[in-house]
């Protein structure tokens, strides 16, 4: 009925997993690298989500060689490749800003016991 | 709007315009009328007045009724012939359209919101805080000059966005997705023509 609706449920992926702000999440993302297009694996903490449906998008951090690294990604985006969740992490709130303060164990976070 | 994923990886933010097959409803040529135009009706009016109807009766039952009807001059009426369809097919992908609308009313409004004047402080003191300031100089002119920016009525006027990209037709769906914003509320009536 509604066109818009209607495009972007086409857009929707079925693959994306459920993802949680504290979560431990390995996104492998297609890079192209002049001709070639090959797989990159970026793996860290969902410090948090923004939009819904088709807008959806995570912003995951790490720590790369000492310095923090925030990347944003598309979870509908056709180049990513696959999404899987490594951990379920504790969280008390839904932007985990605080991640960026701290080093070492204590920018950690919990495990979510599933029972 | 929406966005649309491509396949090279980037995301482009379409506006998505629907658009039933117009209908030619008339031509106009030299002898008769004196000028030379394709007239098209749009969607399906609820109902018609007697006089309105009786332009369309030469129609078949399903064009009888339209919502719009606008006449475009051409030079020639060669191609078109009353009764044909004219669907979203008649652009393709990446062609540049101008897309014209109305633009959404906002009433009357002040000069902040109508030209972009700036605010004068909201506190410490000030009494400034969304007034126009001066309108002129004193004695002379004497007067306010024609054309000086002031509060009034804003939007509900037609605008034209020029040189809209067209993302991709759905022929099926008779739909036309363009980069980018277009005038207008929702489910508002738009005029869209190849870029000149």
């Amino acid at each position: 009925m509604n066109a818009i609706k209607e495009l972007e449920r086409e857009q929707l992926r079925s693959d994306v997993p459920e993802i949680a702000p504290g979560d431990t999440v390995r996104v492998a993302v297609k890079v192209v690298e002049g001709s070639r297009e090959r797989i990159q694996v970026f793996e860290g903490t969902v410090m948090r989500m923004r939009g819904g449906g088709l807008n959806k998008a995570i912003t995951v951090r790490r720590i790369a060689s000492g310095v923090g690294v925030e990347r944003t990604f598309m979870v509908h985006a056709p180049r990513i490749d696959r999404i899987e969740v490594v951990r379920h992490g504790v969280a008390r709130r839904a932007q985990l800003y605080f991640l960026r303060d701290r080093v070492g164990k204590s920018a950690t976070l919990r495990e979510r016991r599933s029972n | 709007m929406t966005r649309i994923f491509q396949d090279d990886g980037s995301v482009v933010p379409v506006s998505v315009i629907e658009a039933t097959p117009n209908t030619v409803t008339r031509l106009r040529d030299v002898e008769k009328d004196g000028y030379t135009a394709v007239q098209l009706g749009a969607g399906v009016a609820r109902r018609s007045t007697k006089p309105v109807a009786g332009q369309f009766k030469h129609l078949d039952k399903d064009h009888q009724r339209p919502k719009s009807v606008r006449e475009f001059r051409v030079d020639a009426t060669d191609g078109y012939e009353v009764g044909q369809e004219l669907g979203v097919d008649v652009f393709e992908a990446g062609e540049l359209v101008d897309v014209t609308g109305v633009s959404k009313g906002h009433g009357f409004t002040g000069v902040i919101a109508r030209h972009n004047f700036k605010r004068g402080p909201k506190t410490h003191g000030s009494d400034h805080h969304r007034a126009p300031g001066s309108i002129g100089a004193g004695t002379y002119p004497g007067r306010v000059w024609k054309g000086t920016r002031m509060a009034g009525h804003m939007g509900n006027e037609q605008v034209t966005v020029k040189k809209l990209k067209v993302v991709k037709i759905d022929p099926e769906r008779n739909l036309i997705l363009v980069k980018g914003a277009v005038p207008g509320a929702r489910n508002g009536l738009l005029l869209v023509q190849k870029a000149k």
